[in-house]
């Protein structure tokens, strides 16, 4: 029940420091669009490639942008913790009775709202754009679960991260670093079987692919479920793992002190 | 909870990496319902102390507790029973007044309407009413000071820490805020530990000051004990002209004052009571053609006491420790 109330506290902490900043809510806001307008217009004709199963290119890609969104949005989490480190704003939490894992609770699920939000746009836009999701909103509502958990993955790496480098110089090369191979190693925008055969293989191990083959099968007319629930669980087991690194890295930064 | 004492540190050692040592082998008790200073230079092992006490960083070896409780295998519970004032600040600053308080409460387990009493009753005694719905960022150094400690008073700890309270403040900020510690303390069975690097500060705050250098207590007693122990009164002359030896020839018979050291036109000396000494002095300086321009005599400040333990000055440990790598 406390970690439930604290975690509450903190999660809306952070929801009115957002609010606070309209012009950051507005960019977070258009961000998914522009990646789905532009990688939609600059990918269009791959799906004219032989072997590529797919009647439209943002149908596709939607999905992928959806979980590409939530990563994203998470893996910079860990940069507002930095800036509660320099400002004495931990160190005070930590000398309260508030519980370790809601201080990183919180951060997440603040990420999570707003990843809900732009999800929903992206969706709509795909939809207005001519896309369907067959897999109705059932297939949507799994899509948005495993999206949930990956952005919760990498919320939960990268606050643990902020608490072991303290730097936000560090954090921000080592975010850059990770992203964008992993975005490019999964099938986010071209499917597995038109891509170079390694690449293909090294995705099958890529956290980021298993929430976008999960979420994509979801959402098409004949969902493997097998297949989503198993990258689910993979999914799943990471994040409890990269949780409780997070919660552990306190430790460090109480020793470093 | 009746305990002998509110605060014990017992031997504490702490060495950071690069084998900076922060404590080796820190020991003090204060009583409960009493104002304890730490005081020494920065860099001495005062803030370090404080951390270990509260529970934010654990120390090497010794041990410690607060309330009666340990602060290495109970820190859940000690957690509870303190307030915490950091050096710097802990205010978040995207946030109003109110709403730190709010959160402040909140995790301490004050909810809805006893918050929200408790908060504006605060805001009121610290002189944030007004400024309650801004946000912080816009706070002056002393509002942001005066909501520090107002969010630690927030769940009424029984104890209390202040770490440097004052230190970045304006002179006469720092003025209110000691008018507002010195309140505290005389809130009911409330225990305030305070570290500073001014000796006006402890020598008016506390009742008792434990003087530390270089991660131990050189010295701990009352203020008037600590001056005490330099055994009577600094009596201070300025000399008007040149004197040639003729100074130490005049003083050479004096029984009554010691410690004499003259540097150019100044002469230092102690006496046990320096009123009595005075006239003998002028006396004798008198008599061996030695012409005053002024005399002062002093009871000894915390700084002489300092001077005593460590063999330095405050000023001088001050810059001493500037120049050491942090």
């Amino acid at each position: 029940m406390t970690l439930i109330r604290h975690t509450l506290y903190m999660t809306l902490r952070h929801l009115r420091e957002l609010w606070r900043q309209p012009w950051f809510v507005a960019v977070t806001l258009v961000q998914p669009v522009i990646w789905l307008l532009l990688f939609g217009a600059l990918f269009k004709r791959v799906i004219e490639i032989p072997g590529f199963h797919s009647h439209s290119y943002i149908a596709f890609l939607a999905p992928g942008v959806v979980v590409m969104t939530a990563m994203f949005n998470a893996a910079w989490s860990g940069m507002a913790l930095i800036d509660d480190l320099n400002r004495g704003v931990t160190a005070r939490f930590l000398v309260s009775p508030v519980r370790r894992e809601a201080l990183i609770a919180g951060r997440i699920l603040k990420e999570g709202v707003v990843v809900v939000i732009q999800s929903l746009i992206i969706v709509a836009l795909a939809l207005i754009d001519g896309a369907s999701f067959p897999g109705g909103v059932g297939g949507v509502a799994v899509l948005f679960a495993v999206s949930a958990l990956l952005g919760s993955t990498f919320g939960a790496l990268s606050n643990g991260f902020a608490l072991i480098m303290r730097q936000e110089e560090a954090l921000i090369g080592a975010t850059q670093f990770i992203l964008l191979p992993l975005t490019f190693l999964s099938t986010t925008f071209l499917a597995a079987n038109i891509m170079p055969r390694w690449i293909a293989h090294v995705a099958d191990f890529n956290p980021v692919n298993w929430a976008v083959v999960a979420g994509r099968t979801a959402t098409s007319a004949n969902p493997d479920w097998g297949l989503a629930a198993s990258r689910a669980a993979f999914l799943a087991a990471l994040l409890a793992l990269c949780l409780a690194f997070a919660t552990n890295a306190f430790r460090s930064y109480q020793r470093s002190v | 909870m009746e305990v002998e004492h509110a605060i014990e540190a017992e031997g504490l050692v702490k060495t950071y990496p690069k084998d900076v040592t922060a404590l080796d082998g820190l020991s003090f008790a204060v009583s409960p319902g009493s104002v304890f200073a730490l005081l020494g230079p920065d860099g001495a092992g005062k803030s370090t102390a404080v951390k270990i006490l509260t529970t934010l960083t654990t120390s090497d070896a010794g041990r410690a507790t607060v309330a009666g409780v340990d602060v290495l295998t109970r820190p859940d519970s000690v957690r509870r029973t303190i307030g915490v004032v950091a050096q710097g600040s802990g205010v978040d600053i995207q946030a109003t007044g109110r709403e730190n308080l709010r959160l402040q409460g909140q995790i301490h387990g004050i909810r809805g309407r006893a918050i929200e009493a408790r908060a504006a009753e605060l805001l009121e005694r610290f002189g944030l009413a007004e400024a309650a719905d801004r946000v912080a960022r816009g706070y002056s150094g002393g509002m942001q000071r005066r909501l520090d400690i107002a969010m630690a008073l927030v769940h009424d700890p029984a104890v209390l820490f202040l770490d440097e309270p004052t230190t970045g403040l304006d002179p006469e900020v720092r003025a209110a805020m000691w008018s507002e510690i010195g309140g505290l303390a005389r809130e009911r069975g409330k225990t305030v530990l305070l570290t500073t690097h001014y000796l006006e500060e402890a020598d008016q705050l506390a009742e008792r000051v434990a003087i530390v250098d270089r991660g131990t207590v050189v010295a701990e007693g009352t203020p008037e004990e600590l001056k005490r122990e330099l055994r009577g009164d600094a009596i201070h002359v300025d000399l008007a002209g040149d004197h040639n030896g003729a100074v130490s020839r005049a003083l050479a018979g004096l029984a009554l004052i010691r410690d004499v050291a003259v540097d150019g036109r100044v002469l230092r000396a102690r006496a046990d009571d320096g009123a009595r000494a005075v006239p003998l002095v002028l006396q004798a300086l008198e008599s061996h053609g030695v012409s005053v321009a002024s005399v002062r005599v002093a009871r000894p400040s915390l700084d002489d006491v300092y001077l005593k333990y460590t063999g330095r000055t405050f000023d001088a440990a001050e810059a001493e420790q500037a120049e050491a790598p942090r």
